[in-house]
């Protein structure tokens, strides 16, 4: 493990991508600073942060696209296979030296509160508790790209999907306002849902019972609900939008509150989709 | 050495490798051969752990690949057909990582290094990309990283593939030097080459074990000057066998 971790961060800092993902969060955090402390003379530096976050939604899916896509490219992942490691070490090696990555420049980031204090009232905890959430925040997404790059071999698909995803979530709160909130609507919704969870545990495994049966399970649980109680099926979806964003959870630190669910639900998420990628180079062996 | 019971793997619904068996001893070269889409390539993936099997089980120096994978890769070293190098490093840097992963650290891990870069001439080239290193070349530090780590045993799945001549030649020395120190399996679809290196014969087709014995053996029992008859014949007759299958199906 350790000697994938420094494998992977010595390539980091042998190609560019450690330092446009740097400069980018750093460009964009400092344009925060700069329109809400500076100019709006706003002394609270977790708006900077609420800010910043939306640069996530590309800079994430760019530092993680070739994590294991370009190792399939390359035909390097056999190299991996063929080793006296797991693949949950590779896997756990490759995170966290994207989280070293992600946490260079949140370290330059974590000076900005305290030179601020040094020309007005700052409140320090709500600026480092929402700091700290966003990069535990960020650590989620991280870890989400990594599995997104493990489906395929090609780098741009992988961002591109990356992108698409994580806009979606950051977005996921204001959209859900505008779904249909009727039993209908929520039905037809979780049947669409359905099917793309069968496709991925298709995708993963192979196993056409399983994904199939999985899939076809809740199709019949929830045309079951619409005869009995349809009532029941009410606003799921705008629900369920609003419990999946990430970044809606993260505002909650913004506005003062330590929430220590958020910060459990982030780290599950990670934990979930590092699973998912480890799973996803097993079957490489097993198709 | 590597003891393989009964393996099997199928793709989808396609049958790769059907029911092979066979027992690799201490101190030979064995030659691998078959026609392209015989299976070579997946039963090495399967014997160094890249893949899985469908059926049957792999034994190496005792450990199952499949129960204790870490124990069983430690013994062996294994160029897959594709080196799986990374482009953007200088072969030092690549070897000094597969060094690591396969648990050297301090100074054996720059002894070692150094020994393979010895071994496989790659000495005047170990600072440059190995992007910018010729096939020849890419293919040495392929094996070099096979060597890391002492292995008893080196796989070599096709290493003289897109080489030229010269090249030819001076890797089939690298195996024959290998061959006096470590166990070599290695795969071709050139019979003279495994003429000139291999003491044992390996071959398959369709996915089946056609003949497992001494080149000698081998060549005398068939009565057959060289290997390419043999080759042709063991793999025609199993053709033959299938299509008459079929017929009569």
């Amino acid at each position: 493990m350790i000697a994938v971790f420094k494998h992977e961060l010595k390539s980091y800092f042998h190609s560019l991508t450690a330092y446009i993902f740097g400069a980018f969060l750093l460009m964009f955090v400092g344009l925060g600073a700069m329109l809400y402390n500076l100019q709006a003379a706003v002394s609270n530096f977790e708006y900077v942060l609420s800010f910043g976050s939306m640069v996530f939604v590309v800079i994430v899916p760019i530092l993680t696209m070739r994590v294991i896509a370009e190792e399939r490219k390359q035909k390097t992942d056999q190299l991996l296979y063929s080793l006296p490691i797991s693949t949950t070490e590779v896997v756990i090696g490759k995170y966290l030296a994207l989280l070293i990555v992600y946490l260079i420049p949140l370290v330059v980031i974590g000076f900005y509160p305290l030179i601020f204090s040094q020309f007005g009232e700052v409140y320090l905890p709500t600026s480092y508790g929402s700091l700290f959430a966003f990069f535990i925040m960020g650590a989620a997404l991280i870890a989400m790209g990594i599995f997104i790059s493990s489906l395929t071999e090609n780098q741009g698909f992988a961002a591109g999907i990356g992108i698409a995803v994580m806009l979606f979530n950051y977005f996921s709160v204001s959209l859900a306002e505008y779904v249909s909130s009727t039993a209908f609507g929520s039905a037809a919704a979780i049947f669409v849902l359905a099917a793309l969870l069968g496709w991925i545990i298709y995708h993963l495994t192979k196993n056409e019972t399983l994904s199939y049966g999985i899939a076809l399970l809740i199709m019949a649980c929830t045309t079951v609900t619409v005869f009995v109680d349809s009532s029941k099926l009410e606003g799921i979806l705008p629900n369920l939008m609003k419990q999946l964003s990430l970044f809606d959870r993260f505002d909650v630190f913004v506005n003062g509150v330590f929430d220590l669910t958020a910060i459990i639900y982030f780290l599950s998420f990670a934990a979930f989709f590092l699973l998912l990628a480890v799973q996803s180079l097993e079957k490489r062996r097993y198709n | 050495m590597i003891s393989a019971k009964h393996l099997t793997k199928y793709y989808g619904e396609h049958l790769a490798v059907d029911d092979i068996s066979f027992e690799i001893t201490e101190g030979h070269v064995y030659g691998f051969l078959g026609p392209n889409g015989a299976g070579k390539s997946t039963t090495m993936n399967i014997i160094t752990g890249c893949l899985s099997a469908t059926e049957g089980t792999v034994l190496i120096d005792g450990h199952d690949i499949f129960e204790e994978p870490n124990e069983a890769k430690r013994v062996i070293g294994y160029l897959p057909e594709h080196p799986p190098l990374y482009m953007n490093e200088s072969p030092a840097e690549y070897l000094k990582f597969v060094g690591e992963a396969k648990g050297l650290r301090g100074s054996r891990l720059l002894e070692q290094v150094n020994e393979v870069i010895e071994k496989t001439g790659i000495s005047n080239v170990k600072h440059r990309r190995i992007s910018a290193l010729s096939k020849g070349y890419k293919q040495r530090v392929g094996i070099a990283q096979a060597l890391l780590g002492n292995p008893k045993v080196i796989i070599l799945d096709e290493p003289t593939v897109g080489l030229d001549p010269i090249q030819i030649i001076e890797i089939r020395e690298l195996i024959k030097e290998l061959g006096k120190t470590h166990t070599v399996i290695f795969s071709s679809h050139i019979l003279s080459e495994v003429q000139t290196i291999c003491d044992q014969i390996i071959m398959i087709a369709n996915g089946k074990l056609v003949a497992f014995e001494e080149l000698d053996e081998l060549l005398k029992n068939q009565q057959k000057e060289n290997l390419e008859d043999i080759f042709i014949e063991l793999s025609m007759k199993k053709a033959m066998k299938e299509k008459e299958k079929e017929d009569e199906a």
